[in-house]
């Protein structure tokens, strides 16, 4: 399972890559493989705020319909809207193609309490 | 090989039947309609002989899976074996043949039974009166909320939230947004049960009412339910039992009397008439006497000997279905819990519970329980022991159908990581439940020496591994969508 170094994480499973001022944010390895193949992602708009640790969106998937939490608080600058007709590519390259939303990031602090890839190695067990 | 379409069969100008020349001069219809009513494109239907239909029709039938053909232990589901007498009674004349709009004085006979069968389900139940109406589990739902909601709003205050237990139908959270209320999740205890503390916390005159399975969707017995309804009592939320599991607990317990305000009854599931692309549901809805003003319109009453429809409830949520219910289902239900009496409703449940503990018991050293405790009428495992060698449930689950056996309900309930929800039920044997269990410690071995093996899996059925998310998005539901899909 990919767990790369350069992230963050929460533990809803989401990544974040916080760089200065804003962030892209994903659903991790771990959570593609839960969740199994992905059917259909509902996104929200730019310029929409999300709030940290609230939902943003929905994955649905073959297993199960799940929400998208935001990790940082903040404004919506782009919204992958690639997900709307590709959804499997999650599946396949959740840290890259699969990206979700890129926010401007309101409250810098709260990059500071997300888990480190060590935290989030040890919450999935591996 | 996949089967042709009946479309793909058909030849133009063949027919089933021959028809003796008419003697009736045929008519040219634009003639005597007007230009929008007439059809312009061919109607499109396929043209075969008898025997083509017959060996198609028949040919898919062996293709499919059924209780009739095999055990078939999908959890959640009761997919138990539907006695065929059930059939021979709904068949017969006098209730096949019913019309719907017969009036109350041609059709006593029927409206008996339904009287009948809302007692027994109120004596099953421990409730004081009982909708027949609602087309299945979940309409049984959303019924009961909106019985609730009117109780709420008779007393002043409909109320925001429903509380649910994480282990929860998927259903539930859908009903209860339906039904105008939010769903607030309560995360389960260790033991897989309601977590009273956090009940507790969640608890409010906010909450419009707590709906529980039980047993709950591990198959665990939820012991504190006296304790739940007390709590939940003192805010004045109203308990509703989702009855999806009462196969455990006929005869034994009644959701009355342990505290449930409603409780709604799967009669396709419990009461063994075909569901699951086999028949229609049935969701009777069972209420103490304090919600009896706010069922669906007509209630059945008995008036000098007579029975009659009452629509002169002002109290009522109104009407929940076209007509009366799925009448058919209803005969079967009646049927079943006639053919078995008290006694036999009893066994019936205690003969769930321990086939579903034989299996568990027979396999339990190969795959752990999701939580810890008694199994009742079903039982949930995990396949996570597995993963390391990079086999999933859903490979363990494909791999079952070789040995022409239903998978388990997999993946759910969600709390479960790899899950595998499997429910025997009563009517198997010792016989197949020793085999099933068999194959299920085969499969186990296979993971563990030829993981690549399951993942190829299954070999012996129609099709292969199928696209699930081909299936998923990719809809061609018709001969129309597939044959604009080819142009």
């Amino acid at each position: 399972m990919l767990i790369p170094d350069n992230l963050k994480y929460t533990k809803e499973h989401e990544w974040v890559k916080a760089d200065g001022g804003t962030a892209i944010i994903g659903i991790t390895d771990y959570a593609q493989q839960e969740l199994g193949d992905v059917v259909f992602v509902e996104l929200p708009g730019v310029g929409e705020s999300v709030e940290q640790m609230k939902a943003f969106g929905t994955i649905e998937a073959v297993k199960a319909v799940s929400d998208i939490f935001s990790p940082l608080t903040g404004k919506i600058t782009e919204v992958n809207t690639q997900l709307e007709s590709s959804p499997g590519i999650m599946n396949e390259d959740p840290y890259g193609e699969g990206w979700i939303i890129k926010i401007e990031i309101s409250n810098p602090s709260e990059v500071d309490k997300l888990l480190s890839p060590a935290d989030y190695k040890e919450l999935v067990g591996e | 090989m996949p089967e042709k379409l009946i479309f793909e069969i058909s030849k133009k100008g063949k027919a089933g039947a021959t028809l003796p020349h008419s003697e009736v001069p045929s008519l040219n219809p634009s003639d005597y309609l007007e230009e929008h009513l007439l059809r312009k494109n061919e109607i499109g239907l396929p043209e075969v002989s008898e025997v083509e239909a017959m060996r198609h029709f028949v040919n898919l039938s062996t293709k499919n899976h059924h209780v009739d053909k095999g055990f078939y232990p999908l959890g959640s589901c009761t997919m138990k074996y539907n006695p065929k007498i059930n059939e021979k009674i709904a068949m017969m004349d006098g209730f096949s043949g019913l019309h719907p709009l017969s009036p109350p004085d041609c059709s006593q006979g029927a409206l008996q039974i339904m009287r009948e069968l809302d007692q027994y389900l109120c004596e099953i139940g421990g409730m004081d009166a009982v909708t027949l109406q609602p087309a299945a589990g979940a309409h049984g739902e959303l019924t009961g909320l909106l019985i609730i909601r009117a109780h709420h709003i008779k007393n002043g205050n409909p109320r925001k939230k429903v509380l649910i237990p994480d282990s929860s139908h998927g259903t539930n959270p859908a009903s209860i947004n339906f039904a105008g209320y939010e769903p607030i999740q309560i995360q389960s205890g260790e033991g897989g049960l309601v977590d009273l503390a956090r009940l507790e916390t969640a608890l409010n005159p906010e909450v419009a009412a707590i709906m529980i399975t039980n047993p709950n969707t591990l198959g665990l017995f939820e012991k504190d339910i006296l304790k739940v309804s007390e709590l939940a009592h003192r805010y004045g939320v109203q308990m509703y039992m989702d009855g999806a599991n009462l196969n455990a607990c006929m005869g034994i317990v009644r959701p009355g009397d342990v505290g449930f305000d409603v409780v709604h009854f799967n009669l396709h599931k419990t009461f063994s008439t075909p569901h699951g692309g086999g028949g229609p549901g049935s969701g009777p809805v069972g209420v103490k006497a304090h919600l009896k003003p706010y069922l669906p319109l007509p209630v059945i009453e008995e008036k000098e000997g007579k029975l009659s429809l009452n629509y002169d409830r002002p109290e009522s949520i109104g009407k929940i279905q076209a007509f009366w219910g799925a009448f058919g289902v209803m005969v079967k239900a009646y049927t079943y819990i006639r053919m078995l009496g008290a006694e036999g409703l009893k066994k019936t449940s205690e003969d769930a519970v321990l086939n579903a503990n034989y299996l568990y018991a027979l396999i339990k050293e190969y795959y752990d329980l999701g939580y810890p405790g008694t199994p009742m009428h079903e039982f949930v495992v995990s396949g996570l022991r597995y993963r390391n060698k990079g086999v999933k449930t859903l490979d363990i689950a494909k791999r079952l159908l070789d040995f022409g056996y239903h998978a388990p309900t997999i993946y759910f309930p969600l709390i479960v990581s790899e899950a595998l929800m499997i429910e025997p039920t009563e009517t198997e044997s010792k016989d197949s439940i020793e085999d099933y269990a068999r194959v299920l410690i085969e499969i186990a071995r296979e993971a563990e020496t030829n993981p690549q093996k399951l993942h190829d899996a299954p070999f012996n059925t129609p099709v292969r591994r199928l696209d699930e998310r081909k299936a998923a998005t990719d809809l061609i539901l018709t001969w129309k969508d597939l044959k604009k899909n080819a142009k």
